[in-house]
């Protein structure tokens, strides 16, 4: 069953990654891209276990953390962003 | 243990299923609002189960409270980049996609490439607002 787990997270993966490529507005774009920052945590956290890493948790956790503190520091910098242009 | 092992599987499974539903969702619904909907609400769970079922295989250890660590993060940064999220878009103005016809009629390929019009302009800074 956890091979099956990694295939739907590497099929998500893949399907995360095209609509941050192909996404039409900013948000969009940071929407897919945090969420493939979640579906990462995941992943490392079911195929570390299911290849008997040593401390998988640990780089899984740090992840989880970065993740969350870029995505708030891109969304807060593109929350200023107005769509003529200037800096409101 | 057997019991402990069926109800790993059944943890893997189902968070499989739901981390793939929110994949597909973030893929093909036709407006930004739906798609942060898709992705917030089918992650967690997701994420969740997931974990449970990665804490069941491996049993009672270190890791166990390092994985409850884990999930206690991810239910404190999803919801508030969920919520974060939407305000800047609310504040960029991305327009929710509104259907005035009919709820029961469903819309047309003509009003979702539209859609697509709009926020393509919005990125570009052509138009903020959303032409009719």
């Amino acid at each position: 069953m956890i091979a099956a787990a990694i295939v739907a997270l590497l099929i998500t993966l893949a399907l995360t990654l095209i609509r941050a490529f192909m996404g039409p507005s900013i948000y969009d774009r940071i929407l897919a891209v945090n969420s493939f920052g979640t579906k990462t945590v995941l992943f490392i956290v079911v195929g570390g276990h299911a290849l008997g890493w040593f401390s998988y948790v640990d780089i899984a956790l740090m992840y989880a953390l970065v993740n969350f503190i870029g995505t708030l520091a891109v969304m807060r910098f593109f929350e200023q962003y107005s769509p003529h242009g200037e800096r409101s | 243990m057997i019991i402990i092992g069926w109800l790993s599987d059944v943890c893997l499974l189902l968070g499989g299923f739901l981390v793939l539903t929110g994949a597909v969702g973030l893929l093909r619904l036709p407006d930004f609002f739906t798609r942060l909907h898709a992705a917030s609400v089918t992650e967690t769970l997701g994420a969740v189960l997931l974990i449970i079922g990665i804490m069941l295989d491996t049993g009672l250890m270190l890791d166990t409270a390092k994985l409850i660590l884990l999930i206690c993060v991810m239910f404190i940064a999803n919801p508030t980049i969920t919520h974060g999220l939407c305000r800047a878009a609310a504040h960029g103005g991305i327009k929710p996609a509104m259907e005035t016809k009919s709820p029961m009629q469903n819309s047309t390929p003509s009003d979702s490439k539209n859609i697509y019009e709009n926020q393509i302009q919005t990125e570009t800074g052509v138009s903020g607002k959303a032409p009719k």
